[in-house]
Formats: structure tokens, sequence, C-alpha cells
């Protein structure tokens, strides 16, 4: 296989493999958040807060594997 | 299907200006590397534009005020009544150094959409930055509280065995904090490029059906328009949620190290 395929299929794996986990943990915390706002919608606001904050903590694996297919591109093409 | 995706540029290196002033400032710094770069540019921008908007702000305060000092002051309000709920009512005074890294990761984001500067924070080092001066606050503070060695002591928490994860999650805290900001700034310049260049493609290939030598003078008319409505998420939105993350993350992580003075009257009896 040519190198810039391998390199190619690698970030194509990377992300799409990469990106499962983020998003069923996302999902999750969403789906909680919206569970507890119905049950209590006064404190609404303060759980809001703390699900951007933990959308964006769990994103972060997401984000590893988006740069990991990032350097895969763009870095060292001949 | 043509598309460029660089890093910044660089516009003087160092070993240039060694040749300039006859290699006084490298022999003192030692070979850094790049000196100006296109980040270096923007980010002067950014913060002038930041001290005039200041300025202009601040420029007359009436008891009776106007509409800017009425919206200024309501985002004021917003930043220490969102810093009093995340970190409590002794910790106000981290309330300026919050609002000034919002606004400085916001305005660095947005920048890029100026098309003429590069966003500063689509480069790793302006958010390496940013997070290491949150360990710092956190590490000084930590060491203000309990001293050197129970500063060392907190690592080995909750046993002994423990102290390489709580090693390592001490780096990786920063390193998390820079690859996150980075990585959706440069993640959504990067797939606006994408789209850019495949919405070229598609309008030439709505036209396949002309013969080949009057497709090359199709525009690419696809192009107005539609990467607005992607432009809207990924930079704006995504511009306001990471600068909003960021600054969360580092009033969380320095409320850590600077506990409520009454607890630790409790604490001490």
């Amino acid at each position: 296989m040519d190198v810039n395929a391998a390199r190619a299929l690698g970030a194509a794996i990377c992300m799409g493999i990469g990106s499962i986990a983020p998003a069923i943990g996302e999902g999750l915390a969403v789906c909680k958040t919206l569970e507890s706002m119905a049950r209590q919608p006064e404190i609404a606001g303060d759980l809001r807060t703390t699900m951007i904050l933990g959308c964006a903590v769990t994103e972060t694996t997401g984000i590893y594997s988006l740069v990991v297919a990032l350097l895969l591109i763009f870095i060292g093409v001949n | 299907m043509e598309l460029e995706v660089n890093g910044p540029k660089v516009f003087v290196r160092i070993d240039e200006l060694y040749q300039m002033f006859a290699g006084t400032i490298a022999d003192i710094f030692g070979n850094f590397g790049n000196l100006i770069t296109q980040t270096t540019v923007s980010l002067f921008v950014v913060t002038a534009l930041l001290m005039v908007l200041g300025y202009i702000a601040s420029r007359k305060i009436e008891k009776r005020p106007g509409g800017l000092q009425v919206l200024v002051e309501k985002v004021l309000n917003m930043l220490y009544d969102l810093v009093e709920q995340t970190m409590g009512k002794h910790n106000l005074k981290f309330a300026p150094y919050i609002g000034t890294l919002f606004v400085s990761c916001m305005f660095g984001s947005l920048i890029g959409t100026t098309m003429i500067f590069r966003s500063t924070t689509a480069d790793l080092s302006v958010t390496l930055a940013y997070a290491l001066v949150t360990s710092v606050m956190v590490w000084y503070h930590n060491i203000k509280a309990n001293g050197f060695i129970g500063w060392l002591k907190g690592f080995t928490e909750p046993i002994v065995v423990m102290t390489p994860m709580n090693l390592i999650s001490e780096v990786a805290q920063p390193v998390a904090m820079a690859f996150r900001h980075f990585g959706n700034v440069a993640g959504g310049g990067v797939l606006t490029s994408l789209i850019y260049a495949a919405l070229a493609v598609a309008s030439k290939a709505i036209f396949s059906w002309l013969p080949a030598y009057l497709i090359t003078f199709v525009p690419p008319f696809l192009q107005v328009g539609i990467p607005a409505f992607l432009s809207l998420y990924f930079d704006f939105f995504s511009a306001f949620v990471q600068a909003f993350v960021f600054c969360l993350l580092t009033m969380v992580y320095v409320a850590g190290a600077c506990p409520p003075p009454a607890e630790e009257d409790n604490a001490n009896i």
C-alpha cells in the first residue's frame, strides 16, 4: 500500500472509531440532564452550565482523535 | 480538488534576526525558532482591539448610564455572578482575569472570520500558554495554602501507589485544556476549507452536461451563502462555547486550589 493511501486510511479510521465513544457519552450526559431539568425546572440554569462543562470534558477524547487525524493527513506530506 | 491547509505563516525567523543584530539576541536567548508568525500579529491586533474597546466602554461613566454603559454593566454583572457561583464569594478577585481570558479567547477565535488575520487560538502555542497560566495559578495557590512539602505530599493521596497517576493527571490537565480549544478551532477551520473546496467541485458538477470547454468558465457559485450557516456554528457558536468552557475549567481548577477560608478555620480547630 502507498504511504499516502495508508495515511488517509489511518486518519479515516482514527476519526471514525474515535468519535463513537464521545458521541455516546455526550448523548448520555444530555439525556440525563434533560431528565433532571424536567423533574426540577428551577435548577435548569445550574444544570445547563454543568452539562456544557461535562460535554466539553467528554469531547476531549474525540478532539484527541481529531488532532491525530489532522497530524496524519497534514504532517510530513511528501 | 484544490485544498490548502497550513499552520501559521512565519514572517521573521530568528536566524534572519541573527544576521541583523550580529548574534546578540540568539546568544542570549538561544535558538528559539520562529519569532514573528501570523499568530503573533493577530495576537497584537486582538490586544489593540480589546484595548480600544475597553477605552471606549469606560470613557464616560455617568450616574445616569447611556446605552453602552448599561450593556457593559450587564456583562460585568453576569461575569461576577458566574465567578461567584462557580468559585465562591472569597474568590471574586479572579473575576478580572477570567473576563480577560474569555474575551481574548473569544476575539482570538473570531478574528479568523475577517479572513485577513488568522485565529490566534488555532495555534497550539497560544492555547497551551493560556492553559499553563492556569496550571501555574493552581500550583501557586496550592503551595501558598499547604506549603511546598504539603503540595508535594498532595500527590501521594489517597495512597502512595497512586503517585504516578496523580503526576500524569497533573501534566495531562493543561495538555487536555490546550488541545481541546486548539482542536475545536483548528478543526472547524479545516472543515470549513474542506467544504469550500467541495462546493467548488459540486458547482462544476451540476453543469457537467455542458461541453467540456464551457465547464471551465462556470464560477463556484455554490460557495455563496451556504458556508455562512456552517460558519455560524463552527466559528461563532464554537468560539463562544470553547472560550466559556476554557474559562469554566480555569475557574474550577483554581477554585479547587483556593478553598473557602471558613473551612480552613474549622480544619485548624
